[in-house]
C-alpha cells in the first residue's frame, strides 16, 4: 500500500499542487513583493520599502476599518453562536417538521453576499423610510444591518454543524445523567457543550475567519458609507486598491498586514479551543 | 486518537476554503468591472479577432460613458467594415472606469486609445499617454488651451467633446407659476441671481401642490457614487470664483472661501426638493432624472449629456421645447451675468506602450471620427457631442435640446462661462470625501463647519500626496 501510494504520488498530488502554486502561491508571493512596491500595473513594479506601510498606518482609515471589524466580529460571533446553538438544541428534539426547519433555516447560506447585501438594504430602507432616513445616513445602522445579515446568512450552517455534533453525543451518557438526577441545564453544561467542543471550536473558527473577511456583503449593504465608517478591512483594502489611484501598493501593504490578522486570530484560537475538546 | 486525526483533517479542509475565499476574492473586482462590459461588447471583440490578421494595428477603445456604449460598438462595426480596421470597444460600468482601465491596461492586449479626464488623470496615466502634437486632430482643436499639455510641452490629451451643466428647468411649469397670482417673478429673465432664485423657488415650494409637483428640485442624489453633481459639478463654482480671486488655475491649499455660497445653493437643492433630506443617501441620479422627466419636479442641476436619460424615461412628460438651461446662482457678487458651466473632462489618450502601428490605427480611427462625413454624423446625432473641432460646421452641431441652449449660452457674449475647474480637483479621494460629508451633513450629522473644515483638511491631504508621488 505504501509503495503504491510512493509510486503514484506525482500523479495524483502534482495537478493539485500545480493549480495550488498557480493560483495560490505565486499570487501570494508576488502579492507580498508588490507590497513594497509603487505600481499602477503589475506589470511596471518599482520598489520602495517600506513606504507602502508607513502610508497605510499614516491615514485613520485602515485602522478605523480595523476597530469597525473588531467590533463587529464580537458581536457577530457571540450571536450567531448563541442562536446557532440554541436553535440545533431545538431541531434535535424530534419535533413536527424538523426536516423543513432545518433546510429553511440553512437556505439563506445558499445564496450569495452580494444579493443578500442588496436584499437586506432593500428591506431596511423600506423600514428606515419611515422614519424618513436611510441606511447610509448613519454608521450605527449599518452596523447593526451588518450583524444582522450575517446572522441570517450563517446561523444555519453552523447549525448544521451543531446539529452534528449533538446527535453524536452518545445517549447512555446523557440517560447516566438523568439518572442522576441532573437537570436539562446540567445536562447541557456538564455534558453535551463538552461533548460538542469539537463542533464548537470549527463553529468559532468559521465565524472568526468569516466576519473578519467578509466583504460582499459589506459592500453591497452600505459600501462603508457613511464616510467608511461602516468599511471592513476587506472592504478598505479594495477601495484603496482600487479606487485610488498611485495606492494600489499602500492596498496590497494593508492586505499583508489583513493576512498575518487572520491567520495569528485563527491560529490561536484553534489551538485554544482545540486543547478544550473532549477524547471520545 | 482518530479523533485529533479527523479534526485536524478538517481544519486543513477549513483553512484551504479560507485561501480560496482569499484567492478568488482578489479577482473579483476585476471581473465585476470587465464583466459588464464584457458582454455587451462580446460582440464586435469576436469580429475583431475574426479580423486580426489584416496586419495593420488595431484599435481597442476603452469607453467612458456607459449610456452611449450602443452607438461606440455601431461605430466601431462601421469602421471596419469600411476600412477592414478591427475596433474593439469596451465599456467601463459606471464610475469603475479607472479601475477597468487599470485592469485592462496590465494585459498583453491592452486598450489602445482610452481617456484621461484631465491634468489630474493625466498624472496617473503618464507613462501610458502618448505625444499627439504631430497629429491632425490636435491641428483642428479650436481651443488649443483645452488639450491636456504634460510638463516637456508635448499634448498628451485631446478633448473631445465640449458640455456644459447648469439648472435645467421646466418651461411649461415655470410658465404656470408666472402666470400665478403673487409670482414672484414673470419670467425666467427675471432670475438673474441667487436671491431671486430663492425667492421664486421658495415660493414655488409652497404652492407646490397648485402646480402638480412634489417639490421645485429633484433629488439631491446622495448615494455614494450618485454624488459627482454635488461634490463635483457645483463645487466647481465656489472653486471658479477662488481661483478667479486669486488669479491661478490650481492650488495646494484650497480655502474654500466661497462656502457660504456653496451652502446657499445646496440648502435650497436640499430644502426644496421633492424628496425629504434624510432620504437622499438612497436616491440617484437616474431617479433625479426620472423625477424631472416625469414632471414631479420643475428643476434638476445636470449637464446636457442629461438628455439622452430625460427623453429616454417612459411616461417622460416634459417636451423638447420646454427643457431649458439656467445658470447656477450661488449669491456671489456679479453673477447677473454668469453663464453656464462649459468645459470638459474627457481627454482621449492614445497608449503610448501599445505598437506603432496600433496607435496609428487608433489616431486614424479617432480622425476619421472627427473628419468623415459619417463619423462627424455619428458624433453629433448619435453621441450627441459639441465637437471642439474646426471640421464642424454650425449645420454639424447636435440638435437636441440641451446642447442647443449650451451653445447659446456659449455664443452669448455678455454671459461669462464657469470654466471646468475641477479637473484641478486632487483625487476622486477628495470628491468622495466631500460627497460623503456632504451626505451627513443632509443626515444631521455634521454641521457647515465640519464640512467646510474637511473640504480645506482633505484638498491638502490629497494635493500634498499627488506632489510626492
Amino acid at each position: 500500500m505504501q509503495k503504491t501510494l510512493k509510486k503514484y504520488f506525482a500523479v495524483f498530488t502534482l495537478p493539485t499542487l500545480l493549480a495550488f502554486s498557480l493560483a495560490f502561491i505565486v499570487p501570494f508571493v508576488m502579492g507580498v513583493y508588490l507590497s513594497f512596491c509603487k505600481f499602477t500595473t503589475v506589470t511596471n513594479a518599482k520598489f520602495v520599502g517600506f513606504s507602502n506601510y508607513i502610508k497605510a498606518f499614516s491615514t485613520p482609515d485602515f485602522l478605523n476599518s480595523m476597530l469597525f471589524t473588531v467590533k463587529f466580529a464580537v458581536v457577530a460571533i457571540v450571536t450567531i453562536n448563541v442562536f446557532a446553538f440554541a436553535l440545533s438544541l431545538l431541531l434535535t428534539r424530534k419535533i413536527k417538521g424538523t426536516n423543513l426547519f432545518r433546510t429553511v433555516f440553512f437556505m439563506p447560506n445558499l445564496i450569495g453576499g452580494i444579493i443578500l447585501g442588496y436584499i437586506w438594504q432593500s428591506m431596511i430602507n423600506a423600514i428606515l423610510v419611515k422614519y424618513e432616513t436611510t441606511l447610509v445616513a448613519n454608521a450605527t445602522f449599518g452596523y447593526w444591518g451588518l450583524v444582522v445579515l450575517m446572522n441570517w446568512q450563517l446561523i444555519g450552517y453552523m447549525m448544521i454543524i451543531y446539529i452534528a455534533g449533538l446527535q453524536n453525543v452518545p445517549t447512555d451518557l446523557i440517560e447516566a445523567a438523568e439518572i442522576d438526577g441532573a437537570s436539562h441545564w446540567q445536562t447541557l453544561v456538564k455534558i453535551k457543550i463538552p461533548m460538542v467542543m469539537s463542533s464548537i471550536s470549527i463553529c468559532l473558527f468559521l465565524t472568526l475567519s468569516n466576519c473578519f473577511k467578509l466583504f460582499d456583503q459589506n459592500l453591497a449593504l452600505t459600501n462603508g458609507a457613511p464616510s467608511k465608517k461602516t468599511a471592513m478591512m476587506a472592504l478598505d483594502i479594495y477601495t484603496t486598491f482600487y479606487n485610488r489611484s498611485g495606492f494600489e501598493g499602500v492596498g496590497q501593504a494593508k492586505a499583508v498586514v489583513f493576512f498575518i490578522i487572520v491567520a495569528v486570530i485563527a491560529i490561536t484560537q484553534l489551538v485554544a479551543t482545540r486543547s478544550r475538546e473532549v477524547e471520545q | 486518537m482518530k479523533k485529533k486525526l479527523i479534526s485536524a483533517l478538517l481544519s486543513v479542509a477549513m483553512v484551504s476554503t479560507l485561501l480560496v475565499g482569499c484567492g478568488s476574492k482578489a479577482e473579483t473586482p476585476a471581473a465585476d468591472a470587465t464583466e459588464a462590459a464584457g458582454t455587451e461588447s462580446a460582440e464586435t471583440a469576436t469580429q475583431a479577432a475574426g479580423t486580426e490578421s489584416t496586419g495593420a494595428g488595431q484599435v481597442y477603445y476603452m469607453n467612458f460613458k456607459p449610456e452611449v456604449d450602443q452607438v461606440w460598438q455601431d461605430l466601431a462595426a462601421k469602421y471596419t467594415e469600411e476600412t477592414g480596421v478591427p475596433v474593439k470597444v469596451v465599456t467601463a460600468a459606471s464610475g469603475t472606469y479607472e479601475q477597468t482601465l487599470k485592469s485592462e491596461i496590465a494585459n498583453a492586449n491592452a486598450p489602445t486609445l482610452f481617456q484621461i479626464n484631465g491634468p489630474v488623470g493625466y498624472q496617473n496615466w503618464k507613462d501610458y499617454c502618448a505625444d499627439l502634437k504631430d497629429t491632425e486632430l490636435y491641428s483642428w482643436l479650436l481651443d488649443k488651451s483645452l488639450a491636456v499639455e504634460g510638463e516637456d510641452g508635448g499634448v498628451y490629451g485631446i478633448p473631445y467633446v465640449v458640455e456644459g451643466y447648469g439648472i435645467i428647468y421646466n418651461n411649461a411649469i415655470m410658465d404656470k407659476y408666472f402666470a400665478m397670482d403673487g409670482a414672484k417673478a414673470k419670467s425666467v429673465d427675471e432670475i438673474n441671481s441667487y436671491a431671486k432664485l430663492k425667492e421664486v423657488v421658495e415660493d414655488m415650494q409652497a404652492k407646490a401642490a397648485d402646480l402638480g409637483i412634489d417639490g421645485v428640485f429633484a433629488s439631491t442624489s446622495l448615494t455614494p457614487g450618485e454624488d459627482w453633481r454635488w461634490q463635483t459639478h457645483l463645487a466647481n463654482i465656489p472653486v471658479f470664483y477662488e481661483y478667479k480671486d486669486k488669479g491661478i488655475s490650481d492650488t495646494d491649499n484650497l480655502e474654500f472661501t466661497y462656502s457660504d455660497n456653496y451652502k446657499n445653493i445646496f440648502d435650497l437643492y436640499v430644502n426644496n426638493s421633492c424628496t425629504a433630506p434624510g432620504l437622499l443617501g438612497s436616491k440617484s441620479v437616474d431617479d433625479s432624472m426620472a423625477e424631472f422627466a416625469l414632471g414631479k419636479c420643475a428643476m434638476v442641476q445636470n449637464g446636457n449629456w442629461a438628455w439622452g436619460q430625460i427623453s429616454g424615461v417612459e411616461g417622460n412628460t416634459v417636451t423638447e421645447d420646454n427643457i431649458k438651461f439656467m445658470p447656477i446662482y450661488t449669491g456671489v457678487k456679479g453673477e447677473e451675468n454668469q453663464g453656464l458651466c462649459t468645459g470638459t473632462e474627457n481627454f482621449f489618450s492614445i497608449n503610448s506602450q501599445a505598437s506603432a502601428e496600433d496607435q496609428a490605427a487608433s489616431i486614424a480611427f479617432v480622425e476619421w471620427l472627427f473628419n468623415s462625413d459619417e463619423g462627424k454624423a455619428a458624433v453629433t446625432n448619435d453621441l450627441g457631442f459639441i465637437a471642439p473641432f474646426s471640421t464642424f460646421t454650425d449645420a454639424e452641431k447636435p440638435q437636441d435640446p440641451l446642447a442647443q441652449e449650451v451653445i447659446k449660452y456659449m455664443a452669448d457674449t455678455s454671459k461669462t462661462s464657469v470654466a471646468w475647474n475641477f479637473t484641478s480637483f486632487p483625487s476622486q479621494q477628495f470628491k468622495d470625501d466631500f460627497g460623503a460629508a456632504l451626505l451627513e451633513y443632509t443626515a444631521g450629522s455634521m454641521t457647515w463647519d465640519d464640512v467646510k473644515a474637511l473640504v480645506v483638511e482633505r484638498w491638502a491631504a490629497e494635493k500634498a500626496v499627488a506632489i510626492k508621488e
